[in-house]
């Protein structure tokens, strides 16, 4: 223990383990920051996406909630608020009006902003809480539709409420957009007055709950195994389809960013530690002839690896700490106005996973170099036997996949650029080896210089293999995160495009439909598709009755208790994709049913099944003859299950549209409601912002990581180049003594750079072609369009910066005197 | 009842090797035998090729023979395996190189200290320092190897080699890459350190001038022992 502790001081003073240490706190550094770094954005986009349900938690229920649950809540911290909802009428002199009643306790909203206003179009101010017992607020829909002022006096049940404001924005006013009614909101304190909840009335009672990460993760653990019948928890992820999409998108480009960061570090440790194992087979040899057995060496070298691999990884974990502070402190206010604090966690992560990697790559050569023949000593040409340690590569193999996959952070995506990894490096290396055996035969014919330069390539077989598997993998990387990274944000945001519909009408009769489209060309705003919309309850799959007991989630329940969404439409719209089947054609069968790909997973419904539709009381079945993807965050209109015209428009219908209203014509929406009073006109111009903040977010985030990513490929054309320095150096001397003049030498190592750089550059092009396009494909669920400049930027690239590169880690080549080279390496 | 003192400390029985070399089997050391004495000096003389490293080579258990065998102070070298060998060179070996054999990352001390250290030695920095002063690289201790000259790191080699007081030291071609004025001064070193330390040295050496300095001579021939004086 203390001589191998003796023994790595003194390698480390020697200057020895610098590149292996370099590699691993670049690595380690860039993991942990990356890590870090979307570990807080990750969480402040949580929390704020959590003020779309007012709470980070909230326990719904069709019941009085058990106050047990609010008091293990405050009894943990935990701030809570109550709410309930019921449908009811307001009366208002001679005028009543259906409404959506909202009560909520002083608490409310426990996340994200209330605002109001003092009158039906003035300013809107952000308020802490709710209305005060004894009044009520309603939103500007009602006070249209009854003719309502604020100081006026409305009926509710037995109770008479005072009007106090116009509600503006309600943080979590979303949701199931096809059963809004105008919103009356009043104190809970009030609700008893009303005498309206009676036994059987159709109340939804909310808990809301806010607090830290961990106690609301506590809080859901406790109440989870405690939820009756008709009870559910609901977090973010468990509402809000369009915000759900942009959340895990959002999480697939960090992960995807984070797992660049692990290859790249991979790479640089693998070259590094090769590098020094190859440096120390004379060393090892000699401690062998000098009494130390095997297991012994085994053990000096790898506690000097462990302590190296562990002070390096404590310090690039740091410096990452340090960096995203650096980071989070550049991007104040373009990011999330406050991020949280950063946890631990990442720092025990990097640590772990730069221990790992190392360990991954050093001990497999460590197993095979201890076995170096102490004879070395006396014939240089000996070196350790052939290797058939299959099981030990295995396992570093393995190691190193566990750490990918774990960094992806979804099993999918790790695989995909595992099997993307292991397939650039299968067909790098048989390309390479062609390709190196093609200039193996083309240097005969070459003269001076290109003879030397290409001839080094060539008879460095797997060292040039290695640097140009090496090269092309960071390469393949960092463009990955240039260029591929832009054309794959481009298609995201194109998903939400600046006019996409941030409004959207329902309850449209059918005779209105042509009188809609004249007043959209009327007011020169491009005239919208109109959707036909019929509602119905599923009411069998293959003839099974479907009950909602059948189905052990509680959303699912849900889900089939509430009626469908089902549309009709001879054509594909041209954004649906396929998944499974084929689209109707005109002429065949009309009983065919297309449905959305996440409901019938939900739903567990396949091509072929026979879906039975209750529609006001009518029996409509159809086949399931393809599935689609729908891009929930597009802002379309879109339905779970779309049939032929023919199957459907018998059925009564309304229609539906959504539309983009430019900034500054809401007054428009007044005019539209005046001329169509029965319409229903809903604003998701707010959550169009939340996504695109995500959006914008991410974007900014993966900018950053990407300056990490860089360095650490940086390392890694480094660390290649400096795999064959001493090897250069002697040769240069020899060549020197042979009285070659330095400019020679520089051109046969710029021939010989460029060659690999070029090499490495078509490889990596098309590596992060493929990638790309695959994770466009599969993971991102987005178009792809392939990019040219993929390949003159990879190539070029290539070629120009690897030869920089390797004349600058190699400059010492040319300047080194021979006589003390050849002394050294002899 | 034997007297250890007077047993050999090294002795040869029937030694052979052969390898194989694209389909052809080549002898390289063929049926030696011979003993050495605890205290001798013994030079092995031949031209190149004549398998003289290869022997030191077995003679250090760095190399398994074809046939035959080797006895170190007693000890069947080739019934131990690899790491009984490496322990029997720890206890009672020294070696020096042709290409002296320093680690390049380690300063002249710590060379020096390292076979120390292996065996747990607890004085080791203060032996090493002194066996250094000893052979006049006293004010060169914390120099790498690469900046010293050839002479300069043989001694080191030298230095490394008897600081365990080995009971037998191995040296293959000590002057082979010295001038022959520096080859003289090592080798002065090697015979004063050999009388001071009663050890008994068994060396390779193309140079007549090292060979008659040692009390017997074994020359080789294609692998035989073809005369001793």
């Amino acid at each position: 223990m203390k001589l191998a502790l003796r023994l790595l001081v003194r390698e480390w003073r020697a200057g020895e383990l610098r590149l292996l240490f370099g590699a691993l706190l670049v690595a380690v550094a860039a993991i942990t920051t990356v890590s870090f770094f979307t570990n807080r954005v990750q969480h402040a986009l949580n929390s704020q996406t959590n003020q779309l349900l007012a709470a980070d938690l909230v326990l719904i229920a069709d019941h009085p909630i058990a106050a047990e649950f609010a008091a293990q809540a405050a009894s943990t911290g935990m701030r809570v608020a109550h709410t309930l909802a019921f449908p009811s009428m307001v009366v208002s002199g001679q005028n009543n009006q259906f409404v959506e009643v909202k009560a909520v306790s002083p608490a409310y909203p426990l996340r994200g902003e209330l605002s109001a206003s003092q009158a039906l179009f003035a300013p809107a101010e952000n308020v802490t809480q709710g209305p005060q017992a004894g009044t009520a607020w309603a939103d500007a829909r009602l006070m249209q539709m009854m003719g309502l002022k604020v100081g006026g006096v409305i009926a509710l049940g037995q109770a008479r409420l005072t009007l106090a404001a116009v509600i503006q924005r309600e943080p979590d006013r979303a949701g199931d957009f096809f059963n809004i009614a105008p919103r009356l909101m009043v104190n809970i304190a009030d609700i008893p007055s009303t005498q309206l909840i009676q036994p059987g009335s159709r109340v939804g009672y909310r808990l809301l709950i806010a607090g830290d990460e961990p106690g609301i993760a506590a809080f859901r653990a406790w109440a989870s195994p405690r939820l009756e019948r008709g009870e559910r928890i609901e977090g973010i992820g468990d509402a809000r389809p369009e915000i759900r999409a942009a959340m895990e998108r959002a999480q697939r480009y960090l992960g995807l960013a984070a797992l660049v960061s692990a290859i790249l570090a991979a790479v640089a440790i693998a070259l590094a530690g090769h590098q020094y194992l190859a440096r120390h087979l004379d060393s090892c040899a000699v401690l062998r002839c000098l009494g130390a057995n095997q297991a012994r060496l085994f053990r000096i070298y790898l506690l000097q690896f462990v302590v190296l691999g562990f002070v390096a990884s404590l310090l690039g974990g740091l410096l990452g700490l340090g960096g995203q502070a650096l980071l989070a402190e550049m991007l104040r206010g373009r990011i999330v106005s406050d991020l949280p604090a950063p946890s631990l966690f990442p720092l025990l992560e990097g640590i772990s996973i730069g221990l790992l990697l190392l360990l991954a790559f050093v001990l497999p050569p460590l197993l095979h170099m201890i076995k170096v023949p102490p004879l070395r000593v006396m014939r240089r040409d000996l070196g350790p036997p052939q290797q058939h340690g299959l099981f030990t590569y295995a396992f570093g193999a393995l190691l190193v996949a566990t750490v990918l996959v774990y960094r992806a952070g979804e099993i999918k995506l790790g695989l995909y650029v595992l099997a993307g990894l292991v397939g650039v490096l299968l067909v790098g290396t048989i390309l390479t080896w062609v390709l190196l055996q093609l200039l193996a035969s083309v240097r005969s014919r070459a003269r001076g210089v290109w003879f030397y330069g290409l001839a080094n390539v060539a008879r460095r077989r797997a060292t040039s293999l290695l640097q140009i598997l090496g090269f092309a993998l960071g390469l393949m990387a960092l463009l990955l995160l240039t260029l591929v990274r832009n054309d794959l944000f481009t298609s995201w945001q194109s998903a939400l495009p600046v006019d996409a519909p941030n409004r959207f009408l329902i309850n449209i009769q059918p005779d209105q439909v042509g009188a809609l489209e004249k007043f959209f060309q009327g007011q020169k705003l491009t005239t919208p598709t109109f959707y036909p919309m019929v509602r119905g309850r599923l009411a069998a799959i293959n003839d099974q009755a479907v009950q909602a007991q059948d189905y052990p989630e509680e959303r699912t329940r849900r889900l089939v208790e509430r009626e469908f969404n089902l549309s009709w439409a001879a054509q594909p719209r041209a954004d649906y994709r396929l998944t499974a089947g084929q689209w109707w054609q005109a002429g065949q069968a009309q009983d065919q049913l297309s449905v959305e790909e996440g409901i019938a997973k939900t739903l567990n419904i396949k091509l072929g099944d026979r879906l039975s539709y209750d529609i006001a009381g009518t029996q409509v079945q159809g086949r399931v003859t393809s599935l689609r993807k729908v891009q929930w965050d597009g802002m379309q209109v879109n339905f779970f299950v779309i049939a032929p015209p023919a199957l459907l428009q018998t059925q009564p219908a309304t229609y539906i549209t959504s539309f983009h209203l430019p900034v500054g014509q809401e007054a428009l929406l007044n005019q539209l409601l005046r001329q169509f009073p029965n319409l229903t006109v809903i604003d998701v111009a707010a959550i169009i912002g939340d996504v695109r903040m995500i959006m914008d977010q991410v974007s900014d985030a993966v900018s950053f990581v990407f300056l990490f990513t860089l360095l650490a490929g940086l390392v890694v054309l480094y660390a290649a180049v400096l795999a064959t320095r001493h090897e250069r150096l002697y040769e240069a001397a020899v060549m020197r003594t042979l009285g070659a003049r330095s400019r020679q030498l520089a051109l046969a190592q710029w021939i010989e750079f460029a060659t690999l750089g070029t090499i490495s550059g078509v490889l990596a092009a098309t590596g992060a072609s493929i990638s790309a396009w695959v994770l466009a494909e599969q993971v991102l669920h987005i178009p792809y369009a392939f990019n040219t400049w993929v390949w003159v930027i990879g190539v070029a690239g290539g070629a120009g910066g690897i030869t920089l590169a390797g004349l600058v880690a190699t400059r010492s080549v040319l300047r080194a005197p021979p006589l003390g080279v050849l002394r050294a390496y002899q | 009842m034997s007297d250890l003192s007077v047993l050999p400390i090294v002795s040869v029985d029937q030694l052979s090797k052969q390898v194989n070399h694209e389909n052809t089997h080549l002898s390289i050391l063929h049926d030696i035998c011979f003993d050495i004495k605890t205290g001798e000096s013994v030079a092995i003389v031949g031209a190149s090729g004549s398998g003289k490293s290869t022997l030191l080579g077995l003679l250090a258990g760095l190399d398994a023979p074809s046939s035959g065998g080797v006895t170190i102070q007693g000890q069947a070298l080739f019934n131990l395996d690899e790491d009984g060998r490496a322990a029997l060179r720890g206890r009672c070996m020294g070696f020096v190189f042709q290409s002296f054999q320093l680690l390049p990352m380690l300063t002249a001390l710590e060379n020096v200290m390292l076979p120390l250290e292996l065996s747990g030695s607890p004085d080791a920095r203060q032996r090493a320092a002194l066996i250094l002063e000893r052979v006049g690289l006293g004010h060169r201790t914390a120099h790498y190897p690469r900046l010293l000259s050839g002479g300069e790191q043989q001694r080191v080699a030298i230095a490394r080699a008897f600081v365990t007081e080995p009971a037998l030291l191995l040296a293959d071609e000590p002057t082979g890459n010295l001038d022959s004025a520096t080859g003289a001064n090592i080798i002065e070193l090697l015979f004063t350190l050999n009388r001071e330390r009663g050890t008994t040295l068994l060396l390779v050496t193309h140079d007549a001038a090292l060979a008659q300095r040692c009390g017997r001579t074994l020359h080789l021939d294609a692998g035989r022992l073809v005369a001793t004086s």
